[in-house]
């Protein structure tokens, strides 16, 4: 078989992605430091130009034998991390600057980093998804260590490699299980192969999920978040928080609905398990949190236990609560990054919570926005968080899985109290000394996604359809 | 009736209201404060203005719900339905009635951020009609969980003393009981396949699936009611609250427990509500004559009808699962009356908390000599809580008991010892406040009731007669809505007995 160059048509983000990052470092190796301003915004542009492609593109192509799928799925969550990816990347360049960590390979592997999630994302077969997995892990545990002097930074860098390189390992592993007892690694075909289950099978999966869970960090896999989370600068953080989470819960769903839907039985009890073990520590775990970003990698661990409930169900209606569920995530993160991104006082950044004592007082719309995120993050109503939640225990209730839904939402009460505390130190605490005006990047962000979350459910539809139309790729 | 949206409208009137507030008025000075005071007043009057309407409108022998609006919103999952009938409808009146009066109870007590106060508030209007006129499931979950926010950040913000704990307590324990709720919500979505209320109303509903959902659904209400033994968040809340604050949790927001049961547990799962009705006396009976023990120990006097509330809507859960018309159309009474009268005597003690800055019961006594006017509506209302004849606290009391003694003699009967404890606390507290000597010199220079004041607590005091000596235009209201639930109770009821008859 012949490949044109034509017949690359649908995978032209990924290359217009690719060609731009190997551009950008030449052009930053040769041009030295000074080129970092260019390196940023010819970066961000590219984003945005990959953003536009995978709009205009193609929503049904299939590239490479199979090996890489474009499909309506693929295309709501490259949508999704792609936004996050370039909402995190605008937010940090101030921030990277007033710290003196601006680089200009900080940009390219943010790149590197989302083309590796968009193979991921479009991964078709197992090969693909390794490739995938580990050009986006590699880009990130380098930015992990991105404030190279620091002790706590290269620290959590060195952590998540190492981690990170023993669920790969486990990944690699469970894929060579599955590729020996169903003879493939294309999704379709172990699909075809696995009506029967046997017992390497399950092994295979068991490794797989393990290396899967590591990714989006859920329980028992999620040791790395918090330790990263808070070592590594924030604007990494928020990077970390979003777009890669978006990107692994695309590749767990889909080889969970294409390659594995015929032993549903088998592996739904493990996802079950793993939920509620993921909302149980977020929820609780949280609770002893002083640090800002710690505490959010604890609330990441919860929230991706509440999209694996939508999983966990098994069914058309839980993948696309999966999806309306990462969606909403994804915004009520980058607009709460925003705000840890501007705490910052005249003698440096500040990261724990007490500080933001009184934020009602010193700037009350900003205190206005990140309540809305916190009440939208505990998922009360009429917040979007709450539709996400809504939408994937509709799923679960469907599935009859009501031990998984009411624990669930127990959960969500003890998690509802943290979220409240910070509301609490904003609103009911005597103000602290006030922060700097927030920079313009994190303002937008922050407006965006503050009005988003408290205005979805006046017009949720289109959100809901796209969802809707991208679950349905998968069946 | 209208062409216009009036339930819309009426609902969302008090949010435009808010919006005007966050919109127009900038800064923090005496006239930001005086106009967000001012915005808020017209707002909630014209609210109450136009609520009037619906009473006009409102034809009592019509069994439907009407002003009924339909929007569509999340597709198959939920849709914008509004609509009310005799049940809601008291409870909209009472609703946009009451809030006038919170913000002229607040109008000199609130002295910082007033226009957060004012907004806050305003939303919370929004949300509390919204409860009460809607007509899908889902929406009815938003419009009741939403009330959360507003009123964690009113005792948060501007309540006193333990505030912060008050506030995480009560949202906490309303949203632990409310979650469980929504799975009902999903289940009963998956089993009859649309969130409309008019259509689920008359839907069966598969007996063993009924247990579990009446358990869910009385999980939030008996929470937000409350009943004894979850009732412990309310003394908190109630005591910490500003004074307007506390008026709508006690007369406001308590009610939504009531509308709740009546409007979901018992029509959708009769069954299962006349399969629980002795667990629910039982209930009933206890929080009637432990809390009304406990609210003669009190020193504060916010806490004391913190208490004496908790017991009075024992006699609505007692009522209602009497299932029967009397019991049903007394539990609305009293849900009504107690609206009215637990409104009154917040607001009562907030007229002294405003002078005296304390709640104190031993820091009064022999007030009658100098708030000879105060006195006398102290008097009025406590007499009402009480049940006197002739107040409207008699006439709910009066049918609920009347309905149990029909049910049980027992429940009835200790349910009544209940009404002779009432007079014992709300007596006792009238005459160590306003009776005895004048002794403390704090008190010799302390003013009767202003104006403001009156006109918050005059037609309060009006409605608590009227309704008194005319129960009528209430229990007409509500008479066709309670018929068709007592209905579907006695098939229920009936189903029952005919398998009884056929198992032996």
């Amino acid at each position: 078989m012949t490949l044109t160059l034509a017949a690359l048509g649908p995978a032209l983000p990924e290359l217009l992605l690719a060609f731009s990052a190997l551009a950008l470092l030449m052009f930053g190796a040769f041009v030295g430091p000074k080129s970092t301003d260019t390196v940023n915004g010819l970066a961000l542009a590219a984003l945005f130009a990959a953003l536009v492609l995978v709009l205009l593109g193609p929503t049904d192509a299939t590239l490479f034998n199979g090996a890489f799928h474009v499909d309506a799925f693929g295309r709501f969550m490259k949508v999704l991390a792609l936004l996050g990816a370039g909402g995190t990347l605008a937010m940090s360049v101030d921030w990277l600057k007033a710290e003196k960590q601006d680089r200009f390979e900080y940009p390219i592997l943010v790149l590197l980093s989302t083309l590796g999630m968009m193979m991921l994302i479009s991964a078709g077969d197992l090969i693909a998804l390794y490739m995938g997995l580990e050009l986006m892990s590699l880009a990130l545990y380098v930015i992990a260590a991105n404030n190279r002097d620091s002790v706590r930074s290269t620290e959590a860098g060195l952590k998540y490699f190492v981690l990170g390189a023993l669920s790969s390992g486990m990944l690699l592993y469970g894929a060579s299980l599955i590729y020996g007892f169903t003879g493939s690694v294309n999704f379709a075909q172990i699909a075809e192969a696995a009506r029967e289950p046997s017992l390497g099978l399950i092994f295979g999966i068991v490794f797989m999920f393990a290396g899967l869970c590591f990714k989006v960090s859920a329980v028992p896999f999620h040791m790395w978040t918090p330790d990263v989370y808070e070592g590594a600068p924030a604007p990494v953080t928020a990077f970390f928080a979003s777009a890669p989470k978006v990107a692994a819960m695309a590749v767990f769903v889909r080889f969970a609905m294409e390659a594995l839907p015929n032993v549903t039985h088998q592996w739904q009890q493990i996802i079950v398990f793993v939920s509620i073990a993921s909302m149980a520590l977020g929820s609780f775990g949280a609770i002893g949190q002083r640090n800002f970003k710690r505490l959010m990698a604890y609330s990441s661990i919860g929230h991706m236990g509440f999209a694996l409930v939508g999983l966990a169900a098994g069914t058309e209606q839980g993948v696309q609560g999966v999806l309306v569920y990462m969606a909403i995530y994804m915004a009520m993160t980058l607009g709460t990054f925003a705000c840890i991104l501007s705490m910052r006082r005249k003698d440096g950044m500040v990261e724990t919570y007490d500080d933001l004592a009184g934020l009602a007082h010193t700037s009350p719309v900003k205190a206005f926005m990140l309540a809305v995120l916190m009440f939208s993050l505990a998922g009360i109503p009429p917040l979007a968080g709450f539709l996400a939640k809504y939408y994937v225990f509709l799923a679960a209730i469907e599935s009859g899985l009501y031990a998984l839904a009411v624990i669930g939402v127990l959960t969500s009460v003890v998690g509802a109290f943290y979220y409240l505390r910070i509301v609490k130190i904003m609103y009911f605490d005597e103000p602290a000394a006030p922060f700097e005006p927030m920079r313009s990047e994190p303002r937008v962000v922050l407006a965006v996604s503050g009005t988003f979350t408290l205005l979805f459910f006046l017009y949720p539809a289109p959100l809901i359809t796209a969802a809707a139309v991208a679950a349905r790729a998968l069946f | 009736m209208y062409d216009w949206p009036i339930l819309s409208v009426v609902t969302f009137l008090p949010l435009v209201g808010a919006l005007l507030i966050v919109l127009m008025i900038r800064g923090d000075d005496e006239v930001a404060k005086r106009n967000a005071r001012w915005v808020a007043l017209w707002a909630t009057l014209v609210t109450f203005v136009i609520s009037l309407l619906l009473l006009f409108g409102f034809d009592p022998s019509n069994p439907d719900f009407q002003f009924v609006e339909y929007q569509a919103w999340l597709g198959d999952v939920a849709a914008y339905r509004m609509g009310v009938d005799g049940i809601s409808l008291p409870f909209v009146l009472l609703t946009t009635l009451l809030m006038p009066m919170c913000i002229l109870a607040s109008w000199d007590a609130i002295q910082h951020r007033v226009k957060e106060y004012m907004i806050c508030f305003l939303v919370l209007e929004t949300l509390m009609i919204g409860t009460f006129s809607v007509l899908d499931l889902l929406l009815f979950y938003f419009f009741f969980e939403g009330g959360l926010i507003p009123m964690f950040l009113i005792i948060g913000i501007w309540g006193h003393g333990r505030k912060v704990y008050a506030a995480f307590k009560f949202f906490l324990y309303t949203l632990a009981g409310s979650v469980l709720m929504m799975l009902a919500i999903m289940a009963i979505y998956w089993q009859a396949g649309t969130t409309d209320i008019a259509v689920l109303l008359k839907h069966d509903f598969p007996e063993g699936m009924q247990y579990w959902l009446w358990i869910a659904f009385f999980a939030s209400f008996a929470v937000k009611m409350p009943m004894w033994p979850v009732h412990t968040w309310l003394p908190d809340a109630h005591v910490e609250a500003p004074t307007a604050g506390s008026v709508i949790l006690a007369a406001i927001m308590l009610k939504m427990g009531g509308y709740g049961l009546l409007r979901f547990s018992l029509p959708m799962f009769p069954d299962a509500s006349a399969y629980f009705a002795p667990f629910v006396f039982t209930l009933s009976v206890i929080a009637i004559i432990y809390t009304s023990l406990v609210a003669l120990r009190q020193e504060d006097m916010k806490k004391l009808i913190a208490y004496s509330s908790i017991a009075h809507m024992g006699y609505v859960t007692m009522g209602i699962f009497t299932l029967t018309q009397e019991g049903i159309q007394g539990a609305v009474f009293q849900m009504v009356s107690h609206g009215f009268v637990s409104g009154a005597l917040f607001l009562c003690v907030g007229v002294l908390y405003d002078r005296m800055h304390t709640r104190e019961i031993a820091a009064y006594g022999g007030l009658v000599f100098r708030m000879p006017v105060y006195a006398t509506l102290f008097m009025v209302f406590t007499m009402a809580n009480v049940g006197l004849p002739g107040t409207s606290g008699f006439i709910g009391e009066f049918l609920t008991l009347l309905a149990a003694f029909g049910r049980n003699t027992w429940v009835a009967f200790l349910a009544t010892t209940g009404v002779i404890l009432s007079a014992a606390y709300a007596l006792w507290l009238y005459r160590r406040v306003v009776f005895g000597a004048l002794e403390k010199e704090s008190l010799k220079n302390i003013r009767d009731v202003n104006p403001r004041e009156l006109a918050t607590l005059v037609p309060l005091l009006f409605l608590t007669i009227l309704f008194g000596v005319w129960p009528q235009p209430i229990l007409d209201a509500c008479n066709v809505a309670v018929n068709a639930i007592v209905a579907r109770a006695d098939v229920a009821a009936g189903a029952i007995k005919a398998a009884a008859l056929v198992l032996p």
